[in-house]
């Protein structure tokens, strides 16, 4: 592989944060693809406002940063475009769950080939410091300094529901299992998102919490609606239940963008029907 | 062949000027029935529901037939039944997109429809009508009833059909040939065209020939309403993608794209949202595909993050807005010129525009193009300023009169040095690549950022992308100048100018020819043709003007520029003027001085 995937950017994440892990992964998972026949040319990275989205200034690959919540739009539109790249899109659970929810449901509803990685840290960090839609209830941030009063969303149910057919978890503490999970997303052909549970070391540091509760998926067949349901309601966000990593649900499904390709048209033949309208009528009296 | 003038009882006629009289020819024998017979207007009434927008777009179609030169305003509210629909088609030998205040021809289909333009009717209207629903004659015996109910339900057809058989008896009434009425309906009645053309047929036969409309001895013309003709010029401009989430008077472009894009190869998407298609817009474009998107006021305020986007990200865009009174939802379904404003100043952020304001549909078809060009050559986003008039209304198009749009690629990167996707240059306009390029990594960024499209906060890196951006201005205001970026018409040396924009241009160079005034229309206001409206302005001591708004968006603007406008006239209640209110509107303004004009 010949091209240096670092950039002159400075690198301005906090020591501890979990993004370092999912930039980690995603390098690596580049770095296969390129060496597997998937150039880095064709890689395209989209990603919104936050601390997760300065993924895109750390990786010397075509990217796209995007506005607060926007993230998937452009994802979309991008491989509408150009079906032959792979489009990945980085957003934080503020941004994908919150500001841009609508495009997310959307994007699933419509099973385009895109991947979602989200930075779930389940806070807003780099406006330091308050809730976000996949906070516990009871949260004490900047804006709910005595306690958030809602419930939080289920985001894999969520998208389970709105059409996704790739829903994995995973997490800033396990690395391998991280890029495995990647690589499965970016492969797989329709709607894929992975849920990372992203620790925000300064804002809300939930290291050790997460260690207890997290568990790989074993023996969990992500095809029956059974199994994938049970799974994916086991933990809600919120109360203390075991939290299961891994692929949770997977299915293969026409995407948008394959049934909507346009054949080409020839200039010349754009042109001669264009004029074919526009021309003035004539008609079949003589200058009366 | 004579026929006896139409007496109506009640009407009076209104309002109407010594010269307005002259010009239409309200006398009934025939050469000066055949002078009136170069200009008139036929209106279409009924409800929602009743075809009245169809059938109007029919009536143009039919009239370009005979060689006139038509524009059509279709009146209708928001909701789908019922309510009162009209279409006004005004036919003239020489081209209009104005509406006057009588009507000479009157096609009722009930009573809402008597009664609510009868003051419309001069004592030569004809008047054809549903006799089913209309009980008594308006026309006080002199009109033409036909049961319309009865003869739906003897020919098995659709009360919306019902309008095709007062289209049979009007072309009858004209002396338009059956044979000319049978091919209208045949190209542009796709489904059921036989029903339709029995009832035609019914109507035509049970009709007489009470005037003849002269073949004007010029080729037809095609016949597209405003939005029509900005989807073909932004086709003929090379547009791949198109992008909008329905809201009037936008959405017509829209379905319009939609039925085109097989044959065009076009990409018509129609998303969840105003954000989805803005976002989604920046996407296409950022991959390399000519896009545009279309919209109205509250669908562009929804748009405004990603319009400031564009302007930092440096992705074209072409951006329609289709203006209709505001503020919030407004009158959805009616006409106003309130968005200027909002154009010119929309998104956060110092970034370059292209706003242009077209006419009608020859003037949509030119700009559209140049519009969607000037946002790939600056890399900017490009706004054109439509409204419900120009939008829905229908024009006669001639082709012949449209200045060709040369074509123009954008910037490429000459694949020298490392690229550098904001690369400063002298024109700060930066090389483009797309992916997928082995040699190119193409970062584009919302925050500021440096020429490789990494994020930057420097003091120095900002001042200096910030003039880079802003530095475009200069080249592209220099390549308008060898535009029509503003048009004088009319009387050319009078020192009585009136100042219009978009779609009110035809009524006020009409209005303008009737009282011999100069007359200016801006078609690009952003940038500002300073210099262009200057040399528009030589020798005009008295400037009006005429605006759909109330707060005189246009004279404000120009006044910010230095420009005096010494009086404003304005209509905010959804409408647009007709030319005898516009003329009364200037002769206060003018306050006497027409013998000087004349």
């Amino acid at each position: 592989m010949q091209r240096e995937l670092a950039t002159h950017a400075k690198n301005t994440w906090c020591p501890g944060c979990g993004n370092f892990a999912i930039l980690t992964s995603i390098r690596a998972v580049l770095k296969a693809l390129a060496d597997e026949g998937t150039p880095l040319e064709r890689v395209v990275l989209v990603s919104g406002i936050g601390c997760h989205a300065k993924i895109v200034d750390y990786i010397n690959v075509n990217s796209f940063y995007s506005i607060h919540g926007r993230v998937t739009p452009v994802a979309e539109a991008i491989k509408i475009a150009r079906p032959d790249l792979k489009v990945i899109g980085f957003a934080g659970d503020g941004d994908a769950y919150g500001e841009g929810l609508e495009h997310l449901v959307f994007a699933a509803k419509r099973n385009i080939d895109i991947t979602m990685i989200i930075h779930n840290n389940r806070v807003y960090g780099l406006t330091t410091g308050q809730y976000t839609p996949t906070s516990p209830q009871g949260f004490k941030g900047r804006s709910t300094p005595r306690g958030a009063l809602e419930v939080p969303l289920n985001p894999l149910e969520l998208m389970l529901a709105s059409g996704a057919t790739f829903l994995a978890r995973g997490y800033s503490g396990g690395l391998e299992l991280l890029k495995k999970l990647f690589r499965e997303a970016i492969s797989h052909k329709g709607f894929a998102l992975v849920d990372v549970l992203q620790v925000c070391a300064t804002f809300f540091n939930m290291y050790e919490y997460y260690n207890q509760k997290v568990y790989e998926l074993k023996e969990h067949d992500p095809v029956n609606h059974a199994q994938v349901s049970a799974k994916i309601r086991e933990w809600d966000y919120n109360s203390d239940a075991p939290i299961a990593l891994g692929i949770l649900y997977r299915k293969i499904a026409p995407t948008f963008d394959e049934k909507f390709q346009k054949p080409g048209i020839d200039a010349a033949d754009r042109k001669s029907k264009l004029d074919e309208l526009l021309k003035p009528r004539g008609t079949t009296e003589a200058d009366a | 062949m004579a026929f006896s003038p139409v007496l109506l009882t009640g009407v009076r006629l209104c309002g109407i000027r010594s010269y307005i009289a002259e010009q239409s020819s309200l006398g009934s024998v025939l050469p000066e029935g055949h002078r009136k017979m170069a200009d008139f207007s036929v209106l279409i009434a009924g409800k929602a529901g009743d075809g009245i927008n169809q059938a109007g777009i029919l009536l143009s179609r039919l009239l370009s037939e005979r060689g006139y030169r038509i524009y059509m305003s279709f009146d209708y509210q928001s909701l789908i039944r019922g309510g009162h629909n009209f279409s006004v088609i005004r036919a003239s030998r020489t081209p209009v997109s104005a509406c006057r205040e009588k009507i000479d021809f009157l096609l009722a289909l009930n009573q809402d429809a008597v009664d609510f333009h009868k003051q419309k009717l001069t004592d030569s209207s004809r008047i054809a009508y549903d006799s089913d629903s209309i009980k008594s004659d308006p026309a006080a015996g002199q009109g033409l009833g036909l049961p319309l109910a009865k003869i739906i339900k003897e020919e098995g057809a659709l009360p919306i059909m019902r309008n095709s058989c007062l289209m049979g008896a009007f072309s009858r009434c004209v002396g338009i040939e059956w044979e000319i009425l049978e091919r209208v309906f045949r190209k542009h009645i796709p489904r059921q065209t036989d029903l339709n053309l029995k009832l035609g047929r019914r109507g035509f036969d049970s009709a007489k020939q009470v005037t003849q409309l002269e073949f004007q001895a010029q080729t037809p013309l095609p016949v597209f309403t405003g939005n029509e003709a900005i989807g073909l010029g932004f086709i003929k401009a090379g547009l791949k993608t198109y992008i909008a989430y329905p809201m009037t008077p936008s959405s017509n472009l829209l379905h319009f794209l939609a039925d085109a894009a097989d044959d065009f190869s076009l990409k018509v998407i129609h998303p969840e949202s105003e954000i989805a298609v803005i976002l989604m817009a920046l996407g296409f474009a950022y991959a390399g595909e000519k896009v545009a998107v279309g919209t109205s006021g509250g669908g562009f305020c929804l748009m405004n993050e990603g319009l400031s986007f564009s302007g930092m990200a440096e992705l074209p865009v072409a951006i329609v807005l289709g203006q209709r009174p505001g503020p919030s939802t407004g009158l959805p379904t009616y006409t106003s010129q309130t968005e200027l404003n909002f154009a010119l100043n929309a998104g956060q952020g110092e970034f370059v525009r292209f706003v242009v304001a077209p006419a009608d549909a020859e003037q949509a078809f030119y700009w559209s193009q140049v519009a969607l060009n000037m946002s790939w050559k600056y890399q900017i986003p490009s706004i054109i300023l439509s409204d419900k008039e120009m939008a829905e209304g229908a024009f006669s198009f001639d082709i012949d009169r449209v200045k060709t749009v040369e074509e123009q690629g954008p910037l490429f990167w000459d694949r020298k040095d490392a690229y550098k996707r904001y690369k400063d240059t002298e024109t700060g306009v930066s090389p483009l690549a797309f992916a997928p390029d082995k040699d190119a990594v193409i970062k584009v960024n919302s925050y500021e950022h440096d020429e490789y499209g990494i994020t930057t906060e420097e003091a120095l890196d900002t001042k200096k992308m910030q003039e880079k951006r802003l530095r475009k201005g200069t080249p592209l205001s220099q390549e308008l100048e060898a535009y029509d970026t503003v048009s004088v018409y009319g009387k050319k040396d009078s020192p009585a100018a009136i100042l219009c924009w978009g779609s009110n241009k035809g009524v006020c160079t009409e209005a303008g020819d009737n009282l011999g005034l100069r007359v200016i229309q801006v078609h690009v206001l952003s940038p500002f043709p300073v210099k262009k409206f200057d040399e528009a302005l030589g020798g005009v001591k008295k400037l009006i003007s005429v605006e759909n708004n109330a707060t005189g968006q246009l004279a404000r603007l120009v006044g910010s520029y230095g420009f005096t406008v010494n009086e404003r006239i304005g209509k905010y209640d959804g409408r647009s003027f007709s030319v005898e209110q516009l003329e009364a509107e200037l002769e206060d303004k003018l306050e006497g001085k027409l013998e000087e004009r004349i």
